[in-house]
C-alpha cells in the first residue's frame, strides 16, 4: 500500500480504464458528427469532473487540447447554475454556450450531465463541441468586425436540454430558430447526445466493478499526485521573476499593437503567472474570457510538463493574475469570436518566460495564427459557396531538434484537408501548396518551415475574400539566442496588375477577386532555439542543399537577428 | 469463373520472422502435414529459407511455396528503403513533408519529420489536370526527361511519379510514366494511379513514394529467393501474402511491394480465423504477444476486419486495403518502470529480444514482462520457449524487480511482478476492448486466439478482464503465420474515385466501369497459378450525404455476370441506407447523395484446408502428459502447479487449473478458476470453471 493507501496496481490499471471511456466518447462523436470542424478536425473534447467544482477528473487523450483547460470552467458554471436548484438528478443534462462561463467562443457548445451513484451526484460528464454556425452576421460566427457578442451569434446561459431523460423540444426549437444550418446543428447535438450516454453506461459499469469508495480515491489521488508533480517540476526551476511580452497586430477594428504582458514568478513550488501588464480590453472581437486565459494557460504547461498527468491537480500550484481590466479577462458584451488568435500568442509568452527560467526545457515560439481564410462566392448556377479553412506553419526550435515543418497549432490536433478536396469541393486551384523557404528562425536548432499557399479562383464571378490572421507585425521569437520566424504575409492580384495587402497586418474582408486571380498565404515559421552560430555545418548544408534555407535568406536572417 | 488447378502436389507456407523461419508442409493428395523452424539470418533471409524447405522436402517435388515476409515491414520501420526521386506537378513537390499539417503527439511541441525522400530529390514538372479531370496545361515531357536525368544523377535508384488530381485524370501522369519508364535504367517506378487512383494527394503521395522506396528491396529480396529456388530445380510457382490477407504471385509482389507492408501478421490472422472457424468459434479476437508489442485483430463471422490504410510511423502513411491491426506497445521484452507520480506502466519503452529481458543476462537491467513472468513461476526457467538460450537467470529478473517496482511501491518482489503481470494484462485488454466493446461487438460471444509465443500466458487474464468468452490456444500457436500462408485466398483489390452524384446517376456508365476493373482483377488471380475452387468478385461503394467528409462503405448485392452486374441508382440507394443506418442510426433522407469511390475485389477461393490433419494422432493420457509440478504464484499466494506436456494430451483431455501446459513454441498458463480442454483438432479451448 502506498502513503495514500491505495494498491498501485488497482491505480494504475483504474486510471487506464477510465481515460479510457474518455476516449471512446471522443470517438463516439468524431464517428457521428454531422460538421467536419468535429468530424475531420477534432474540435471536441469529453471527460469525468468533481461533483462540487468541477475540476477535470479524467480527460480523452485525444481530445482538442484547448477544450482540456477550459472544461473545468463549464462544468462549474453548471454547477453554480444549479446549486439553488433541488431537483438536479438521473436524466438532466444542461447545455449551454456562454464564453463568459465556460470559456472559448459561441460555437463550442457544452453538454453536462450529472453521474449518480444511489442518488446521490457522484460526478459530472461533459462534453463539448465546435457546431458549425450559432447565427450573427456572418455565417460561421466569426465576425471580425463584431464589437459585441450579439453580433456573433446567439448566446445560451445553461438550460436543462433533458429533464428525467426527456428531450426539452423547446430548447431544441430556440436552438434550431437561431442557426443558418439547423440540420447539422442537430446531427452534432445528437452526437454529443450518444457520446454522454456511451460514457455514462461505461462510467456506471466500471463503477459497479471496482466499487464507489476505490474509484473515488483513485480520482482523489490522481489529482493529488499530478499536484504533486507539477510542484516538482516547478521546483526545479530557480527562484525569481521572468518577464516577457509579445503583442497582436491589432484586433481588426482599431489598428494599435495589443500587448500580452507576463511576470512569471517562481517561488520554491509555486508559480504565479501575472498578466497585469496586458492591453485593456478592446473593441474587436479578439478579447477572451479568464476561463479562456487560464485554459490556455494549462495548454502551455502541459506542453512543457509533458509528464503531468492531465487533470486538475496540474493547475494546484499555479496562481493567476488576469485582471478584468485586461483584454484577457473580460466580461459580457465584449466580442471574443477571434479568441484562437488571443491564446496562441499568450501560450506563445508563457514559453518565452519558461524560456528565460530554463532554457533547457524550452521551445521557440511556434508560427501563432489559425490563418482563418474565406473564398466564397457563386457557382454559374446560382448556388452559393464558401471555402472556410485554417492553415499550418512551423513550430519553434527545442533543444533536441528543428521545428517540426508545417504543423498545426497548440492549442489543436487537427489535420488539413487536402489540396484535392478543396479543388473537388469548391472551384479554386492551387497553384502552390509547398514549404516556404528562409520562414524558420535561425538557431542551433533551426524552427520549422512555414508554408506558401497560393490559390486561384475558378468560378466565373471571382470570389470574395476574407482573412483572419496575426503575426503580420511580430514575427514568432526565438529563445536561448535563437532568431525570430518570417512574419505571416497575404496579398492578391488586383485588376490593375498590382498586389493588394491587407490594411490590417493579417486581417482584410470585403476584397473581391476575379476568375483567373490568385491569393498568396505565406505562413510563418517557429522561432529557432539556441546561438545560430553553434548550428552544425552538416544541419546548414543540408537546408541549403534542400532549399529550405537559401544563401541570401541565410543574410536576411542574421540580419532579422540582429534588429 | 472457371477454376483453375494445381492440385497433386505439395505446398509450403513459409514466415520469415526476426528470429525464426517457420515452415508449414502440407501435401493435399497423402493429407501430409509437417512443420519446420529453423533460425532466420537477418540480411540473408535466403538462407534459413532454404534449409527450412530441405527439411521438409525435396524442394524440386514442392508445387507451390506461399510466403509471409517482413522483409518491407523492417525496412520501413527501419528506414532503410532506396534512395527514391519524386516527379510531381508544378508547386506541389512538399506534399510528402507537409503531411496533413498534423504533429507526433497532443501534448509536447518538440521533435521535427524526416520523410524518407528529402526535398532536393522531389522535382516539379509543368502540367495540370483539374479537380474535374479536365487538363488544364498538357505533360511538358522533355521535363520529365531532365527530371529523371536529374534525379538520376543525384543518386535515385526508384522513381515516384504522383501528379495532382491523376485519381480524376490519369492522361498526364500515364504520359509522364511511358517517358520516365523509357528513360529509368531499372523497373522501380511507381506511379499514383496504378497503385492508388483516389483522391487526397498526400495518401496517395505517401503510398507511391513507399512503394518506389521498398520495390528494389523487395525485388531483390524476391530475386534472391528465386535464384535459391532455381538452384534447388523448383518449377511451381511462388507467391507472397498481403496485408489484405490474400496472396499474389512474386511478380505482382514486385511491382506493389507497399501491399506487403504488414504480410506476416495478416497471415496469421487469415490462420486464426480458419482455426476458429474449424473449432467452431466464428467471432475472435486474435492475440499476438510478441517481444515489444501486442496485436489484436477482430474477426466478426468468420472474417477478418479490414482497415483502408495504416501509419507506419508519423508521417509513414500506407493507403491499401489490409487487415484491421492494432498495436500496442506491450510485448514480453516491455519494461516495467514506476514513474514520479507512482503509477506503475509496461511498455511502451522494450528490451526487444535484445538485449531483452534481465533474465536473458544480454545486458539489460530493467525489468520486463517476460522476468515477472518467469519470476512467478509461469515460464520454465529451464526451457525457455524458442531454444535461443539454455536457461533463464531468475535471481536476476526477481533483483530486477525488487529494485524498479518493488522498492519504489514498497511491495515484495513476488508482488511486484505480480503488479507488472496485472497491469500488462490491463493494457492488452484495453486492446482487446477497442477493437470488440468500442466497435459495438458484444464481448460475451467472442473467444480470444492467442497465437505466437507469448499470448497464451496471458489468455486467463484477457477472458475475465474483458469478460470474453473463452480462448482457443491453437495446437501450434507459433506457426500460425505460416499455416496461414498455406490457407490464404488469392485476392486482389483495386480502388478508383469516382465523385458521381446518386441523383441523375449514369448506371450504365457505371456498370462499365465495374466489369472493367472486375474483369482485369480476376485475370490477376487466374495467373496467379495456385489451384482454386471459384473466383468471387465483390464490389464496395464509399458514399455520403454532400456535405460530409466522411464516407462510409456500401457493400453492392451484385455480381459480375456476362452481360454485367445489372447495378441500377435504387439498389445503390438502398445499399447506401443500409449501410449507413448500420453505422450512425439516422437517416438524412433529401439529402443529395455522393458516391465517392469505387472498391473492386476479386477473390480466387482456395480448396478447404481440412485442419484435421494437425491434429494429435496418438492417443495417450493426461497422467502420461505429467510432467511433474512446480510453485506458480496465483492471486497472491504460490500454489503447487502441475506441468503438462501439452502437445502429448490425448483430443478431449481436461486439465483444471492451477496448470501450465508446455510446447516448444508457447506456454499455456491455466489459471485457478479456468479449466482447458483439448478440441478434436489438438487446440485448447480455456473457458471458466
Amino acid at each position: 500500500m502506498s502513503a495514500d493507501g491505495l494498491d498501485p496496481v488497482t491505480y494504475s490499471i483504474l486510471l487506464g480504464r477510465l481515460e479510457q471511456i474518455a476516449d471512446e466518447m471522443d470517438a463516439t462523436l468524431y464517428r457521428s458528427a454531422f460538421n467536419p470542424i468535429i468530424a475531420e478536425a477534432r474540435d471536441a473534447c469529453h471527460g469525468l469532473y468533481h461533483a462540487t467544482t468541477g475540476a477535470t477528473l479524467v480527460q480523452g487523450t485525444m481530445g482538442l487540447p484547448i477544450f482540456v483547460g477550459a472544461m473545468a470552467f463549464a462544468v462549474k458554471a453548471v454547477i453554480d447554475r444549479t446549486a439553488k436548484l433541488d431537483d438536479v438528478g438521473e436524466g438532466d443534462t444542461f447545455i449551454f454556450n456562454d464564453p463568459y462561463a465556460g470559456g472559448t467562443h459561441l460555437n463550442d457548445f457544452r453538454l453536462v450531465r450529472p453521474l449518480m451513484r444511489h442518488g446521490r451526484l457522484f460526478a459530472w460528464l461533459a462534453s463539448v463541441g465546435h457546431w458549425l454556425d450559432i447565427g450573427g452576421n456572418v455565417p460561421g460566427g466569426y465576425n471580425p468586425r463584431a464589437t459585441e457578442i450579439y453580433q456573433e451569434g446567439v448566446l445560451i446561459p445553461p438550460v436543462r436540454l433533458l429533464r428525467k431523460g426527456v428531450l426539452q423540444q423547446d430548447v431544441v426549437d430556440i436552438l434550431q430558430a437561431n442557426t443558418r444550418v439547423p440540420r447539422s446543428n442537430w446531427g452534432d447535438l445528437n452526437g454529443q447526445l450518444n457520446a454522454l450516454d456511451l460514457g455514462e453506461r461505461r462510467f456506471q459499469a466500471l463503477i459497479d466493478e471496482y466499487g464507489d469508495a476505490v474509484v473515488s480515491t483513485t480520482l482523489a489521488a490522481a489529482s493529488a499526485r499530478a499536484a504533486a508533480l507539477m510542484r516538482e517540476n516547478i521546483s526545479r526551476l530557480p527562484d525569481g521573476v521572468y518577464s516577457f511580452e509579445d503583442y497582436l497586430d491589432n484586433d481588426g477594428i482599431v489598428d494599435e499593437r495589443l500587448v500580452i504582458g507576463l511576470d512569471l514568478t517562481i517561488k520554491g513550488c509555486a508559480m504565479t503567472l501575472d498578466f497585469s501588464r496586458s492591453s485593456p480590453p478592446c473593441q474587436g472581437p479578439v478579447n477572451i474570457a479568464r476561463s479562456t486565459a487560464v485554459a490556455c494557460c494549462y495548454v502551455a504547461l502541459k506542453h512543457v510538463f509533458t509528464d503531468v498527468p492531465a487533470n486538475a491537480g496540474c493547475l494546484d500550484p499555479i496562481e493567476f493574475v488576469i485582471p478584468e481590466a485586461t483584454f484577457l479577462g473580460v466580461g459580457p458584451p465584449r466580442p471574443v469570436a477571434g479568441y484562437t488568435e488571443t491564446i496562441l500568442r499568450m501560450i506563445g509568452v508563457v514559453f518565452g518566460a519558461l524560456a528565460k527560467a530554463d532554457p533547457a526545457r524550452a521551445t521557440a515560439a511556434p508560427f501563432g495564427t489559425i490563418n482563418a481564410l474565406s473564398l466564397a462566392g457563386h457557382l454559374d448556377n446560382g448556388e452559393r459557396w464558401v471555402m472556410f479553412t485554417f492553415f499550418g506553419g512551423g513550430l519553434g526550435g527545442s533543444p533536441h531538434s528543428d521545428g517540426l515543418n508545417h504543423a498545426n497549432n497548440p492549442i489543436s490536433t487537427a489535420t488539413m484537408p487536402p489540396a484535392e478536396i478543396l479543388e473537388a469541393s469548391y472551384p479554386v486551384m492551387f497553384t502552390q501548396w509547398a514549404l516556404r523557404p528562409d520562414s524558420a528562425g535561425a538557431g542551433q536548432y533551426r524552427g520549422g518551415v512555414g508554408a506558401i499557399y497560393e490559390i486561384e479562383v475558378l468560378a466565373n464571378s471571382g470570389a470574395d475574400v476574407a482573412l483572419l490572421g496575426e503575426r503580420g507585425r511580430y514575427a514568432p521569437f526565438g529563445v536561448a539566442g535563437g532568431g525570430p520566424g518570417a512574419l505571416n504575409e497575404f496579398h492578391w492580384d488586383t485588376t490593375d496588375g498590382q498586389r493588394g495587402t491587407p490594411p490590417m497586418a493579417s486581417k482584410v474582408t470585403g476584397v473581391h477577386i476575379a476568375k483567373g486571380q490568385r491569393v498568396t498565404l505565406e505562413t510563418p515559421g517557429g522561432g529557432g532555439y539556441g546561438d545560430p552560430k553553434l548550428r552544425t555545418e552538416a544541419a546548414i548544408a543540408r537546408d541549403l542543399l534542400q532549399g529550405l534555407v537559401t544563401a541570401a535568406g541565410r543574410e536576411g536572417q542574421a540580419a532579422r537577428g540582429r534588429s | 469463373m472457371k477454376p483453375v488447378t494445381n492440385a497433386g502436389r505439395a505446398l509450403v507456407g513459409v514466415d520469415v520472422g526476426g528470429t525464426f523461419t517457420d515452415l508449414a508442409y502440407f501435401d493435399e493428395s497423402s493429407r501430409t502435414f509437417r512443420t519446420a523452424k529453423v533460425p532466420s539470418n537477418r540480411g540473408d533471409e535466403a538462407a534459413g529459407f532454404i534449409t527450412g524447405l530441405r527439411q521438409l522436402n525435396t524442394i524440386c517435388d514442392l508445387g507451390a511455396i506461399v510466403h509471409g515476409t517482413t522483409v518491407g515491414t523492417n525496412a520501413l520501420l527501419e528506414r532503410k528503403g532506396a534512395r527514391v526521386g519524386i516527379i510531381t506537378t508544378a508547386g506541389f513537390r512538399d506534399v510528402l513533408e507537409m503531411r496533413r499539417r498534423d504533429r507526433p503527439k497532443t501534448w509536447g511541441l518538440w521533435g521535427d519529420f524526416e520523410p524518407v525522400v528529402p526535398r532536393h530529390m522531389r522535382l516539379e514538372v509543368p502540367e495540370r489536370t483539374l479537380a474535374s479531370g479536365t487538363i488544364r496545361t498538357p505533360v511538358d515531357g522533355d521535363a520529365v526527361r531532365v527530371a529523371c536525368r536529374t534525379l538520376l544523377d543525384a543518386g535515385a535508384e526508384a522513381l515516384a511519379l504522383v501528379f495532382i488530381n491523376a485519381y480524376s485524370n490519369p492522361a498526364n501522369e500515364r504520359a509522364a510514366l511511358a517517358i520516365a519508364r523509357d528513360v529509368w535504367p531499372n523497373a522501380h517506378v511507381t506511379g499514383s494511379s496504378e497503385i492508388l487512383p483516389e483522391i487526397r494527394e498526400f495518401e496517395r503521395t505517401s503510398t507511391t513514394t513507399l512503394n518506389a522506396y521498398l520495390q528494389p528491396v523487395v525485388a531483390g529480396y524476391i530475386a534472391k529467393l528465386d535464384r535459391a529456388l532455381a538452384e534447388e530445380r523448383f518449377t511451381g510457382s511462388f507467391h507472397i501474402v498481403q496485408s489484405n490477407g490474400g496472396v499474389m504471385s512474386t511478380t505482382l509482389a514486385q511491382r506493389f511491394p507497399v501491399r506487403t507492408a504488414l504480410s506476416g501478421p495478416a497471415a496469421g490472422v487469415i490462420a486464426a480465423a480458419a482455426i476458429g472457424r474449424a473449432a467452431g468459434f466464428s467471432d475472435i479476437v486474435t492475440a499476438d504477444l510478441g517481444g515489444t508489442s501486442f496485436d489484436v485483430s477482430l474477426v466478426a463471422g468468420g472474417v477478418p476486419a479490414l482497415a483502408a490504410q495504416t501509419t507506419i510511423d508519423f508521417g509513414l502513411v500506407v493507403r491499401t486495403p489490409m487487415i484491421e491491426i492494432t498495436t500496442i506497445g506491450a510485448g514480453g521484452g516491455s519494461i516495467a518502470h514506476v514513474d514520479r507520480s507512482g503509477l506503475l506502466s509496461v511498455g511502451p519503452e522494450s528490451a526487444g529480444s535484445r538485449p531483452g529481458p534481465v533474465a536473458y543476462r544480454q545486458g539489460n537491467t530493467r525489468p520486463t514482462l517476460t522476468d515477472a513472468n518467469l519470476v512467478l513461476g509461469r515460464i520454465n526457467a529451464q526451457r525457455p520457449i524458442g531454444g535461443a538460450l539454455n536457461e533463464l537467470d531468475v535471481a536476476a529478473a526477481r533483483a530486477a524487480i525488487d529494485t524498479h517496482v518493488g522498492a519504489p511501491l514498497k511491495l515484495s518482489p513476488e508482488a511486484a511482478a505480480d503488479a507488472i503481470v496485472r497491469v500488462a494484462n490491463a493494457r492488452m485488454a484495453g486492446a482487446i476492448r477497442l477493437v470488440s466493446v468500442q466497435r459495438g461487438h458484444d464481448p460475451t460471444r467472442f473467444a480470444a486466439l492467442p497465437f505466437g509465443g507469448g499470448g497464451a500466458l496471458h489468455v486467463g487474464a484477457l477472458i475475465k478482464d474483458v469478460g470474453l468468452k473463452s480462448a482457443i490456444v491453437p495446437r501450434y500457436p507459433g506457426i500460425t503465420s505460416a499455416i496461414g500462408c498455406l490457407i490464404a485466398d488469392i485476392r486482389q483489390d483495386r480502388v478508383a474515385t469516382v465523385n458521381l452524384m446518386l441523383d441523375g446517376l449514369d448506371a450504365a456508365a457505371l456498370d462499365r466501369r465495374m466489369c472493367e476493373d472486375g474483369r482485369a482483377l480476376v485475370a490477376l488471380v487466374q495467373d496467379a497459378g495456385l489451384s482454386i475452387d471459384r473466383i468471387d468478385v465483390q464490389f464496395e461503394l464509399d458514399m455520403h450525404y454532400v456535405g460530409q467528409t466522411h464516407t462510409v462503405a456500401a457493400p453492392l448485392p451484385v455480381t459480375l455476370g456476362a452481360t454485367g452486374t445489372g447495378i441500377d441508382a435504387s439498389r445503390i440507394g438502398e445499399a447506401f441506407e443500409t449501410s449507413y443506418a448500420r453505422t450512425f442510426s439516422r437517416l438524412l433522407g433529401g439529402t443529395p447523395v455522393r458516391i465517392v469511390n469505387l472498391r473492386t475485389t476479386a477473390i480466387g477461393r482456395r480448396p478447404p484446408f481440412d485442419l484435421s490433419a494437425l491434429a494429435p494422432a496418438a492417443v495417450s493420457s493426461a497422467a502420461a502428459s505429467a510432467h511433474g509440478s512446480r510453485p506458480v504464484w496465483f492471486d497472491g499466494r504460490w500454489h503447487e502447479t502441475a506441468i503438462y506436456d501439452r502437445l502429448a494430451l490425448a483430443v478431449d483431455t481436461v486439465i483444471a487449473g492451477p496448470a501450465i501446459l508446455e510446447q516448444p513454441d508457447a506456454t499455456t498458463v491455466v489459471d485457478p478458476d479456468l479449466a482447458a480442454r483439448v478440441d478434436r483438432l489438438g487446440n485448447l479451448i480455456v473457458e471458466r470453471k
